[in-house]
């Protein structure tokens, strides 16, 4: 964190007005503006946050977005379907099965088509492991965030094996373009099933020694636990969604509240933030940043439940309904929002008669996630700036796309 | 609660802010006056038959052909269960306000669902369209001094910013529609 001289900000004029003032003891103190970032560690990619602070105290917190501003919009406006799957990719690149799933659903929402029963379940197998991955990297980062550095490295250990998977099964490692429109583009390969379920064999007791590495940590527990508290109105209003609004203590998940692909075949909770006691440290309360984290460890669990029920249920068939290549859309439009690791991430897609649609919007949940950070922070402490946008988890590629 | 029964409570309690409401969509959408948006804002977060608490998204749509920008407005009303029960949906539903593409602007429901705040400055940013009563009305996704509006259908490329050459990998300067 550097101090900026005040010339540097010449779009927040009202950021700019001399606070100098004496203080009850004859000295004189001043606010300061600090830029967080767009360089900082704990901001997970280019995220400026302007900060007026009076000594450790935050007065006031400013987002600036923008630096990874590719217009995927755009982009989508100018090629077909099909093509425009591997932006979605780059927007939540932590959850690319996830946002090509998404995409897929609405366009399939417009044409018509049906998904085939195997490409289904493959479908809701990577998504569900890619959901793991992705809560994963947010575990270890923010434990980083925090000061513990062995999380990362447990994290990613098991992150390993899943891109593995992923890797087996398409190629990539990152980005994958592997759930297209009417299924998935290959079959699973030889043995995945049976290594993925050696996988949930290995990682289901990891999730207890991630609980007690970090989650159950006392000085882990002391930065996070109170801070950062979002009510269950203000998380609504302000459109949050995914572990962010369920650690305010709203029991809402789209798989199980408006199910879709084959989520309504499958037994899983809703775990939502608790009050401290009863196994919760004590300190705790519903919507601080711990829950938002505990909410995410939780969720690794309820996904091996899920992927268990896939591998005992996936049958045989097509991979991948008949769909030509150079469909036109028809002249009508599609909203459609599926449950991404960070919320819900939905599309609008508006066809006008030709292969290509006319507008593709995204709507990012990291990007109305992060929207509340000036509420949250103001009047925290300097220190619990990165415990809170931490614990957002936000995907800066998403923010804007 | 379905999409036509949102639109009629809607109709009935504002017969003239309405503009159309066609069903025969896999997006029904009600369409309003700008004038009268707020209003109607406020019945749908506030009427207990609605209660549209949760703004899921603000879409910006050029229909360059019609001379105007059609904002799409996807509301939800989350709705408590108690006992530990997920919540349910109480209803999902879209609004449709087309403003004018030179010079458009429609009321801020900034203040009725703060959510909106960040989605009305990205439309500012993309498409152009200003919104009265906003409390931070400025570029949101592209740099402050950029030039021009992307989403728009009629954007030019900037043949250069900053130094930095303004051209698509293919050359175009201008989107292909």
């Amino acid at each position: 964190m550097t101090a900026m001289p005040d010339a540097m900000f010449t779009s927040e004029p009202d950021l700019l007005f001399d606070a100098a003032r004496d203080g009850p003891d004859g000295l004189r103190t001043e606010e300061m503006l600090i830029n967080m970032g767009p360089q900082h560690p704990s901001t997970h990619g280019v995220l400026r946050v302007l900060l007026r602070t009076d000594g450790e105290m935050v007065v006031e917190a400013v987002p600036h977005i923008g630096y990874l501003h590719r217009c995927a919009e755009k982009i989508g406006e100018n090629l077909q379907p099909y093509q425009f799957i591997p932006k979605t990719d780059r927007m939540d690149y932590l959850a690319a099965m996830n946002n090509n799933h998404v995409f897929s659903l609405a366009v399939e929402r417009l044409l018509g088509v049906e998904v085939p029963e195997r490409a289904a379940y493959i479908r809701v197998i990577m998504a569900e492991l890619n959901r793991i991955a992705s809560h994963l990297v947010a575990f270890g980062t923010y434990g980083l965030d925090m000061g513990a550095f062995t999380a990362v490295l447990y994290a990613f250990r098991e992150r390993e094996y899943i891109l593995d998977l992923f890797e087996a099964a398409c190629g990539a490692r990152l980005t994958y373009s592997y759930i297209t429109i009417g299924g998935v583009t290959f079959d699973l390969p030889e043995r995945f099933i049976e290594r993925l379920a050696e996988f949930l064999d290995y990682f289901e007791p990891k999730i207890d020694e991630y609980d007690r590495l970090l989650s159950y940590n006392h000085i882990f527990v002391k930065r996070t636990a109170g801070v950062g508290v979002i009510s269950a109105e203000d998380a609504i209003a302000w459109g949050l969604t995914g572990p962010c609004l369920r650690a305010s203590g709203v029991r809402w998940d789209l798989r199980r509240c408006l199910p879709y692909e084959i989520y309504d075949r499958f037994e899983f909770d809703i775990p939502v933030g608790r009050p401290g006691g009863g196994g919760i440290p004590r300190g705790v309360v519903v919507g601080d940043c711990w829950n938002r984290y505990f909410v995410r460890m939780q969720e690794m669990r309820e996904s091996v439940r899920i992927l268990r029920q896939c591998i005992a249920a996936i049958p045989a068939g097509e991979v991948r309904a008949k769909v030509p290549k150079n469909v036109r859309l028809p002249a009508d439009e599609v909203y459609f929002e599926g449950e991404n690791p960070r919320g819900q991430l939905g599309f609008l897609v508006v066809g006008d008669g030709s292969p290509i649609p006319w507008r593709v919007k995204a709507r990012g949940p990291c990007f109305c996630n992060l929207s509340i950070t000036s509420h949250v922070c103001r009047g925290v402490l300097l220190a619990d700036v990165p415990a809170i946008i931490g614990s957002i988890d936000i995907v800066l590629g998403e923010v804007d796309r | 609660m379905t999409p036509e029964e949102v639109a009629s409570l809607i109709g009935s309690a504002f017969p003239d802010a309405v503009v159309d409401a066609p069903m025969n969509t896999l997006h029904p959408a009600v369409g309003v006056v700008p004038d009268r948006w707020r209003e109607v804002a406020l019945f749908l977060r506030d009427d207990p038959r609605l209660r549209f608490n949760l703004l899921r998204c603000l879409s910006g749509v050029d229909r360059i052909a019609e001379g105007r920008i059609e904002l799409v407005y996807d509301l939800m009303s989350l709705r408590p269960a108690g006992d530990g029960r997920p919540w349910s949906c109480g209803a999902v539903a879209a609004v449709r306000i087309g403003v004018p593409r030179d010079g458009g602007s429609l009321p801020s429901v900034a203040d009725v669902w703060p959510a909106a705040e960040w989605h009305e400055r990205e439309v500012y940013d993309l498409l152009g369209v200003s919104f009265d009563g906003h409390p931070d009305l400025r570029r949101i996704l592209c740099p402050d001094d950029w030039v021009g509006h992307p989403l728009r259908k009629d954007y030019v490329f900037p043949v250069e910013y900053h130094g930095i050459p303004g051209s698509t990998e293919f050359g175009q300067r201008s989107p292909r529609h």
